[in-house]
């Protein structure tokens, strides 16, 4: 009977068609093992090496945004020098956004995709290779800049010039150093890697699906990568481009940036929001698909709205390619490009807002089960309301002339990428962490971590909106103590620690788990789509044979014979 | 799960997927799309804002000859992909062969006419504003001409030893897309660099 | 809650809740309207959701499966065409504001400023009457029955900044190559506090902003004084050479009317901290090449003017408050105060750093 997979009520029949291997276990010296990972191109490694890389990351820039939390504690604070602390936030950002949050997102979509189409491996997997060691090496080289230069504890040529990078700040007049050069040419090579991935996530998708399974039959996450992976295209190759024309300003003696030649500054900051906006729904997307996929679960109910779903999201892939310049409302545009991108920005909500009331129709009905990675869905839930709303608000171009590079903005965009997208990539962990490794994460530790990640988080990012209605700009070292922003600064900084102690513990369960946890079997959640078919962790093949499906819900058809889906698409 | 027959599985009709090679290249032509629309747009933006310097109308000459020859290409690489789809190698060699020939032909145009530029107009990327964007524009289409020319050329030495088989036709589409694309830009560069610019 | 909105934000100098002047009014009114509608979207949304978690929790010992509801489109054209609506409310209502602010008259009476913004200070030309001043701003009161706003046009010498003060009017960015505009009609006298907001280098945290608002008169009084060039600086000169006595009396001195006691006399003489003796040396200094006195052979416009250093309260663009001691260990080591501000330290000896000091505290 089906002893893998506990709690299952089973039809007759269907055990024959399960893969009963024995989770693969590795074999070799530890020699054979590093070797392994380092030639392989199994789509489910390489997923597993972008997570890794990623998570190395995020405690790194964890710690980095602790020191800056350190130095704002007080005002005219010396805990590090002007010099330092820019370097920090830029890094802290930088790293954030192209070493922490496209890897893991990209790991995620390289473990999950092909098994969710019932695919081997992704459509290039030599391809898949190139594009996770060259992102990387941009990884690396980014952080190699802190021994350049002046020395470590000047930081070296760490990249000072803010994440965004604005020219002509980063001319080589302003910035004569190397901060600049190693920003740009560790960005445009991860930039590289992620056009790979994103190539082939789409050719898996539309190319490598098994029989059966149309396109309005995939599951919702890849729906959802294979739309941000075409987001990408279009969204790292101005980056590319602007960063290859600052290359040429700095080294080639162009004029692109060079205000004194006619150049224009206005122009760094078109191109460099013609990326950066749908980067953030690039980051975003694989979060919603994270929902799409683990809010059913455990409320017990398809989603709500498949179609609507599919089309609101690349409803907002689309939009989201218009709205760039909502970050420079006070840049000078005319009157009628602010009211534009105003109501541009605005029209974003409406699928977003598609999508939550539809979240929340899938609860609706339900019979909702609490685990760890419900949760953390339901915190998303929440929290990216609220982010919205913080949104729509800097939205109003007139009130954004105050809001505008001001701590509300940290607070909102932080609210977004830790309260939505860490908060979801949290729950995939729990959610997906026993197919990976085969052992169930401890649930103990996942409460632990969630609360303190809820307390903390709303402690700071709650607190943190109001210094910036109070005037406090954003990436200032230090801060004049006669502002009224000493004790929110204060409170924020608390909330960041315990934030840090959460993450830490959430390490610890994991490493812990991966030698103790409970064992998973194929299908601990009682999940419906295809990857809680096979073993966990599955074998390298995947699917002993291709499988046929015949609706969104392949295992809830064969555990409801007598309801399937595919009676009613 | 996986061998069981269920009654609605797509018995009916073959199950036809896109070939990867195509779906693959055209995402990657969008990327490369979207990186020269920014290198474009920098150029527009910019026509007419130089503070020094030589002006396009002053030392841009139209290159016909390498655009006839460039554009007329797509034309012949159609036709090799014709013969390899009717096993016509010889045939497929020889058109593959001329249109890598044409695009060569173009290349050294644009040498010539940078050669031009650079030592008797005294245009420089760092001149001024209208240098930095001609020879970054051009200079970013004329590397795909060369990354194209490339990958041309490993096909030719495989057609030339007969190792190229009409079951590759499909690699050689993929690649003949890649080609049609550089084309394209040239006509939006064109465009932009001869008519509009100048 | 608007009225507690301003309480609450009365505690600090730059909120953008107390609102003192018609572009911060104006935004200001146009927020509390969003932040209702925001409020009452979050109210609804979570009501909605933790009631549904509450009522739909699976209870113990269940384990079958609800029904399996797979959409409904007559919901879905609800929950879109409703917040459609509430775009098009939020929508108008900014764009009225937006036009009314960024595209407003200029009035005759108004008074003109050119910003210029460097790294890390502020440099204000007010060309209707030929005064340069740097980092303080001051601008008349503006109200209803004397109606008198100030339009600014922004620009930039090197990178990117941005004038925010949040009292008087959201920020602006300062480009280089580009001329931006905004105005302010502060309808109460004070000083107002802001600072740089578009991150600018090393300093940026130190770029501080003051503008003073003053009435009519004391701001005719003040347009006058900075016109004022400071030509030359009146010291007050020993009656005669013999009063410096620089030989003490002691056997063996020449004579009081000899050249070498004239020359020692000149020498004393020139050795004195006072004002005359430092604006010599601040003439033979590089200083003249970065700095303006306007007068003077100082005609440098890397740096701020120093013509009226001393009508300012703060020194460095509000890195700290001018007085004699800061002023003397600025020019001393700049970088005690702003490490990485451009100005170089200038390695004088300490007489010639108290020289200068001592001239630079006349420049009322």
């Amino acid at each position: 009977m089906g002893t893998d997979t506990p709690g299952i009520p089973i039809g007759g029949g269907i055990e024959a068609g399960i893969d009963r291997t024995r989770p693969y276990a590795t074999r070799g010296t530890y020699l054979e093992v590093i070797h392994s990972w380092i030639v392989t191109v199994d789509h489910k490694k390489l997923g597993i090496l972008y997570i890794s890389y990623a998570l190395v990351f995020l405690l790194v820039a964890g710690v980095e945004a602790l020191m800056i939390r350190v130095q704002l504690f007080f005002p005219h604070n010396n805990f590090v020098s002007p010099a330092t602390f820019n370097r920090l936030f830029t890094m802290h950002g930088t790293t954030m956004v192209f070493l922490v949050g496209m890897p893991i997102l990209f790991g995620f979509g390289n473990y999950l995709v092909p098994l969710m189409v019932g695919a081997r491996d992704m459509a290039f997997p030599r391809l898949n290779a190139f594009s996770f060691w060259i992102s990387a090496f941009a990884g690396l080289l980014l952080y190699y800049s802190f021994i350049g230069g002046v020395g470590l504890s000047g930081t070296g040529s760490a990249p000072d010039v803010a994440w965004f990078a604005y020219a002509p700040l980063t001319e080589r007049a302003f910035s004569p150093g190397h901060s600049t050069d190693y920003w740009a040419v560790a960005i445009l090579a991860s930039g590289i890697g992620s056009i790979g991935t994103a190539i082939n996530i789409i050719a898996t998708v539309f190319c490598m699906r098994c029989k059966g399974m149309t396109l309005l039959r995939i599951p919702l996450l890849p729906w959802l990568y294979a739309t941000m992976s075409f987001l990408t295209l279009i969204t790292i190759s101005p980056l590319t481009a602007a960063q290859a024309m600052l290359i040429i300003d700095r080294y080639l003696g162009g004029h692109f940036f060079d205000t004194q030649a006619g150049g224009s500054a206005i122009l760094w900051a078109h191109f460099f929001w013609i990326f950066g906006h749908p980067e953030v729904y690039v980051l975003v997307l694989p979060a919603f698909a994270f929902a799409n996929e683990i809010i059913p679960v455990f409320s017990r109910k398809a989603i709500f709205g498949y179609p609507a779903m599919v089309s609101a999201s690349v409803a907002i892939a689309f939009i989201s390619t218009g709205v760039w310049a909502h970050h420079m409302f006070t840049i000078g545009m005319t009157s009628f490009g602010n009211a534009f991108f105003t109501l541009s920005t605005m029209l974003v909500s409406i699928p977003t807002g598609i999508k939550t009331f539809n979240w929340l129709a899938t609860i609706w009905g339900g019979k909702i089960r609490f685990e760890t990675p419900m949760l953390f869905s339901i915190a998303f839930l929440f929290q990216f309301v609220i982010a919205g709303l913080t949104g729509i608000m800097l939205s109003i171009s007139a009130w954004n002339w105050q809001l505008h590079n001001s701590y509300f903005v940290v607070a909102h965009f932080h609210y977004v990428l830790v309260g939505a997208i860490v908060f979801m990539i949290f729950a995939a962990i729990y959610y997906w962490y026993p197919k990976m490794t085969g052992r169930m994460l401890d649930d103990r530790l996942g409460k632990w971590h969630f609360w303190l990640m809820v307390i903390g988080f709303h402690l700071t990012f709650d607190t943190m909106h109001f210094p910036g209605l109070l005037g406090m700009p954003r990436q200032i070292f230090t801060y004049e103590p006669d502002r009224g922003w000493t004790l929110l600064n204060q409170i924020v900084s608390v909330g960041g620690f315990i934030q840090a102690i959460a993450v830490l513990i959430l390490v610890y369960n994991m490493v812990h788990s991966y030698f103790r946890g409970d064992e998973a079997g194929a299908d601990p959640w009682d999940a419906w789509t295809l990857e809680w078919s096979i073993p966990s962790p599955p074998p390298p093949y995947n699917f002993a044979t291709d499988p046929v499906v015949a609706s969104r819900r392949p295992l809830w058809d064969l555990k409801h014979p007598e309801d399937p889906d595919s009676a009613f698409e | 799960m996986s061998t069981i027959p269920l009654e609605h599985a797509g018995n009916e009709e073959p199950w036809r997927l896109p070939s990867r090679g195509v779906v693959a290249m055209a995402s990657l032509i969008t990327a490369e799309s979207a990186i020269f629309t920014i290198f474009v747009t920098a150029y527009l933006y910019y026509i007419g804002r130089d503070v020094t310097g030589p002006t396009p109308r002053e030392v841009l000459e139209i290159p016909v000859f390498g655009t006839v020859c460039l554009l007329s290409s797509s034309g012949f690489i159609i036709l090799a992909e014709r013969a390899i789809e009717r096993a016509k190698m010889a045939a497929f060699t020889g058109w593959w062969a001329f249109t890598m020939l044409l695009g060569g032909i173009f290349l050294t145009d644009t040498a010539y006419e940078w050669y031009k530029l650079i030592v008797h107009d005294h245009l420089t990327i760092s001149t001024n504003l209208f240098g930095t964007c001609f020879y970054s524009l051009v200079g970013l289409h004329a590397s795909h001409v060369i990354v194209g020319l490339i990958m041309m050329s490993v096909v030719l030495v495989f057609a030339l030893g007969r190792r190229v088989h009409p079951e590759h036709a499909e690699r050689v589409k993929v690649l003949a897309m890649y080609w049609h694309f550089v084309d394209g830009v040239w006509v939006v560069v064109f465009s932009v660099v001869y008519i509009i610019g100048r | 809650m608007m009225s507690s909105c301003t309480a609450w934000g009365a505690t600090s100098s730059t909120s953008i809740f107390s609102t003192l002047s018609t572009p911060a009014r104006e935004v200001n009114h146009l927020a509390y309207f969003v932040l209702v509608i925001c409020a009452l979207i979050l109210i609804g949304v979570s009501v909605l959701l933790i009631y549904s978690l509450v009522r739909y929790r699976a209870r113990v010992g269940e384990n079958t499966e609800p029904p399996q509801v797979f959409g409904s489109v007559q919901i879905e054209l609800a929950w879109t065409i409703i917040p459609v609506l509430i775009i098009i409310i939020l929508f108008l209502g900014t764009a009225r504001v937006l036009f009314s602010v960024q595209d407003a008259r200029k009035p005759a009476s108004a008074v003109d400023v050119i910003v210029v913004g460097h790294q890390f200070w502020w440099e204000f030309r007010y060309p209707q009457y030929n005064v340069t001043t740097a980092n303080e701003l001051h601008v008349p009161v503006s109200n209803p029955a004397f109606s008198r706003p100030t339009f600014m046009k922004l620009t930039s010498a090197d990178v990117i900044h941005s004038f925010w003060v949040p009292n008087l009017a959201g920020k602006t960015d300062l480009l280089p190559n580009r001329v931006n505009e905004m105005w302010i009609d502060p309808q109460q006298t004070g000083l107002y506090l802001g600072q740089c907001a578009q991150f600018c280098g090393m300093e940026h945290a130190k770029m501080l902003l003051r503008v003073y608002v003053d009435s009519p008169e004391q701001f005719q009084q003040w347009i006058a004084s900075q016109q004022k060039a400071q030509n030359e600086v009146a010291v007050t000169m020993p009656a005669s050479l013999t009063a410096l006595n620089p030989g003490g009396g002691k056997k063996g001195t020449p004579s009081p009317n000899s050249p070498v006691t004239r020359m020692e006399a000149a020498a004393q003489l020139v050795q004195q901290v006072n004002a005359h003796n430092g604006k010599l040396v601040f003439e033979q200094q590089a200083c003249i090449n970065c700095h303006t006195v306007a007068g003077t052979v100082a005609n440098g416009r890397y740096g701020p003017d120093l013509t009226h250093l001393m009508s300012r309260e703060t020194l460095a663009a509000g890195a700290m408050p001018n007085t004699p001691e800061n002023l003397k260990k600025w020019i001393d080591d700049p970088d005690i105060f702003k490490p990485g501000s451009l100005m170089p330290a200038m390695h004088l000896t300490d007489r010639q750093n108290a020289q200068i000091t001592a001239y630079l505290l006349t420049l009322k």
